[in-house]
Parts: C-alpha cells; sequence; structure tokens
C-alpha cells in the first residue's frame, strides 16, 4: 500500500473543513528523463470521500495536479466523532484509503 | 497656462504612482509560502520520519527510539534540534543531527553508516534518514536554538566554521560570505538571510530542513549546504563532513534564541 495520508478535519457550526494531504509522485506523463525517454504517467486518477459511510465528495484528477497534492473541501452537517473517509485510485490501479475522525 | 499644467500634472502624477504602487516582489513570496503553510508535504515526510524512528530495524533490529541518544538521553528527541550540532563523547566528536543520525543507525541498527552517506539524496536508506531528521526537528518547532559551547571541540567547531564560511574559493572565488555576508541582498526573487549573525525566527538555520516546492523535495541541512557549493561550483563535501558540522556550528550558536520553523516550506 502507498504512503499514508494526512486528514484534518474540523467541525464548526455544523461544518467540517477537511484538508488532506496525499503521498503520490503524480508523474503528467509528459516529462522526460536525462536520456530523452517519456517518464510514463503515474498519477490519481479518482479521490472520494465518505462521511460515516456516505459519499459526501468525489474527484476526477488528470495530469495537471501536483506532486503530493493537498485537497481541502467543507461538509456540511458533520459533527465531532464522525467517521471521514478518504479514498484514492491512481491509473496503475493503486489504491490508499485513511480515516481520520472529524474533530 | 496650459503648458504649464501638463508638466505639473505630471509630476503629480508622478508622485501618485509609488503610492498606488504594487506590494514588493518579497511581500508577493511571503503571501505565497503563507498559502502553501498549510498542507505543506513535509508532514508527509514527518509521518514516515516518525515511524522509522520508532520501528525495529537493520540488520541488529534495533530500535531508534529506545537507544538512540541526540544529546538530550536516549530517546529523547523533544528539544534535541534547537541544540545541535554539539559534541558527544561516545564518539569523540562534534555531530548534527544527519551525522548523529548515521552513527546511531550504524551502532544500534547495523546499518552501513559510509553506504547511507553515499547515497544519493532522495534514495534509500538516505531519503530515511531525511525523514527521521524531518521529524526529530519538528518536535521541536518554536523552540529557541541554544546550541552548547561548553566543550572546546564544540567552540574550535565554531572557529573552524567562521572560518570556512568566509574562505573564498572555487573557479568564482565565492564564499558563503558572497552571498550571505551582507544585510539586504536577493537572489533572483529569494531573501538572502545574513548568516553571520542572528537572522531572525524561521530564517536561515531555523528553516532547514524545509519542503522545496519547486523540485517537490524534502531537503535536509546537509542537502542544502551540499547544494550551497555546488552552486558556488566547490567540489562536493562528504555527507556529514567535518567541514558541514562547522559550519552548521557557526550558522547555529549565531541564531542563538532564534526561534526554529522547522519543517519549513521553500519555493
Amino acid at each position: 500500500m502507498a504512503d499514508p495520508m494526512r486528514i484534518r478535519a474540523q467541525s464548526k457550526d455544523g461544518v467540517a473543513k477537511v484538508r488532506v494531504l496525499m503521498s503520490h509522485e503524480m508523474e503528467s506523463g509528459q516529462r522526460k528523463d536525462s536520456s530523452g525517454k517519456l517518464i510514463p504517467a503515474w498519477h490519481i486518477m479518482e479521490v472520494t470521500a465518505k462521511l460515516n459511510d456516505k459519499p459526501v465528495f468525489s474527484a476526477e484528477w488528470g495530469p495537471a495536479v501536483s506532486k503530493n497534492p493537498f485537497l481541502q473541501f467543507d461538509v456540511k452537517g458533520a459533527k465531532p466523532g464522525d467517521k471521514l473517509t478518504i479514498e484514492w485510485v491512481d491509473n496503475k490501479g493503486e489504491k490508499r484509503t485513511d480515516t481520520a475522525t472529524v474533530s | 497656462m496650459k503648458k504649464q499644467l501638463i508638466p505639473i500634472a505630471a509630476a503629480l502624477a508622478c508622485l501618485a504612482a509609488p503610492a498606488l504602487a504594487q506590494k514588493s516582489a518579497s511581500q508577493s513570496i511571503d503571501e505565497y509560502r503563507a498559502m502553501l503553510q498549510d498542507g505543506n508535504p513535509a508532514e508527509l515526510f514527518e509521518m514516515k520520519g516518525e515511524e522509522l524512528w520508532k520501528q525495529a530495524r537493520g540488520p541488529k533490529k534495533g530500535t531508534l527510539a529506545k537507544s538512540c541518544d541526540l544529546g538530550k538521553g536516549a530517546g529523547v528527541v523533544k528539544g534535541a534540534f534547537v541544540e545541535l550540532p554539539r559534541y558527544f563523547e561516545d564518539t569523540k566528536r562534534v555531530q548534527d543531527l544527519e551525522s548523529r543520525l548515521l552513527t546511531c543507525m550504524s551502532t544500534v541498527q547495523g546499518f552501513d553508516e559510509k553506504s547511507i552517506a553515499n547515497t544519493p539524496f532522495g534514495k534509500g536508506e538516505k531519503a530515511n534518514v531525511v525523514a527521521m531528521a524531518t521529524w526529530i526537528a519538528s518536535q521541536s518547532k518554536g523552540m529557541q536554538f541554544n546550541l552548547p559551547q561548553s566543550h572546546a571541540q564544540e567552540r574550535l567547531f565554531y572557529a573552524v566554521g567562521k572560518q570556512l564560511f568566509f574562505q573564498r574559493g572555487g573557479p568564482h572565488d565565492f564564499a558563503c560570505a558572497t552571498c550571505h555576508g551582507e544585510q539586504g541582498k536577493r537572489i533572483r526573487l529569494q531573501d538572502l538571510p545574513d548568516l553571520r549573525g542572528n537572522p531572525g525566527d524561521g530564517v536561515g538555520f531555523a528553516a532547514w530542513p524545509a519542503y522545496r516546492v519547486s523540485n517537490g523535495q524534502m531537503w535536509s541541512m546537509q542537502h542544502r549546504l551540499n547544494d550551497c557549493y555546488r552552486q558556488q561550483r566547490f567540489p562536493e563535501p562528504n555527507y556529514g563532513s567535518d567541514a558541514t558540522i562547522a559550519l552548521g556550528v557557526y550558522m547555529g550558536v549565531n541564531a542563538k534564541g532564534a526561534a526554529s520553523a522547522v519543517p519549513a516550506i521553500t519555493r
């Protein structure tokens, strides 16, 4: 499994601000190595977030997203103690899922 | 009358323009850095470093968290970063954080110091050293630098570091002081801290290890010094060499009282 994500979720007035830092090389597929060969594309394609097992967020990413992506979004109706699960899938089919508790 | 008005109007326009001028390059860069702080990828390296510190690893399956002394006792991490480099009785050497990690990885875990030192930055065990250095440094975030100068060797290293700082050489006849020996200097869009004294909180010695956004790499102090020498067109210093440690002592002692911002984020 890939390196863990860092997830922070703070709830205030019924809205949780979620910040996720993902560890991923995010190769666009357009860079060349020192010998001139194209470095193959390797990046996250899909990100989904669930609040207590209910899907609340999804994103489709492509080569434009930079290395070690940082994602921030708000979730309405999140209370302290709720379980927030983030999952990403990349173009090689590798996945990573991490969970955090809303504080 | 019209002829008189135009030059006056032009003069007034010139006076008004600076007041409406855009913010300086420095201010814009500071704002950009502040935006990057949230979600600093250095945190990913911190997480990795903490894991490595607490894991039983290497041929001896040793755990650094139990046995590695960074100057404040075996396994003690809090406050260690702001007192390094310092003299260690067991190795009879003044050591910085990274060379001390190499010592511990060798004695406690059975790794080969030399081969880790020769591994390129960002690869293999070298990357692990940097990750651990990042986490250990983060445990002293906000604390003030207070390097010891009680041992004769520590004072010697300060003097050597000072000499090296001002020593000009290489094909461009550069010294560290060429860029870092004056107030208010800048390279392209980077403000260069004056390292002859205390450049302030979170600047210079107090800003490395840092995550460099431009190349997506986590740079330790050893990496920063290595690149400084590369930019001066000097030969590459050995990883954890006495010369680099001496420079660390010079900068670290000068930075006494400055608050550590590590791990920081840079362009």
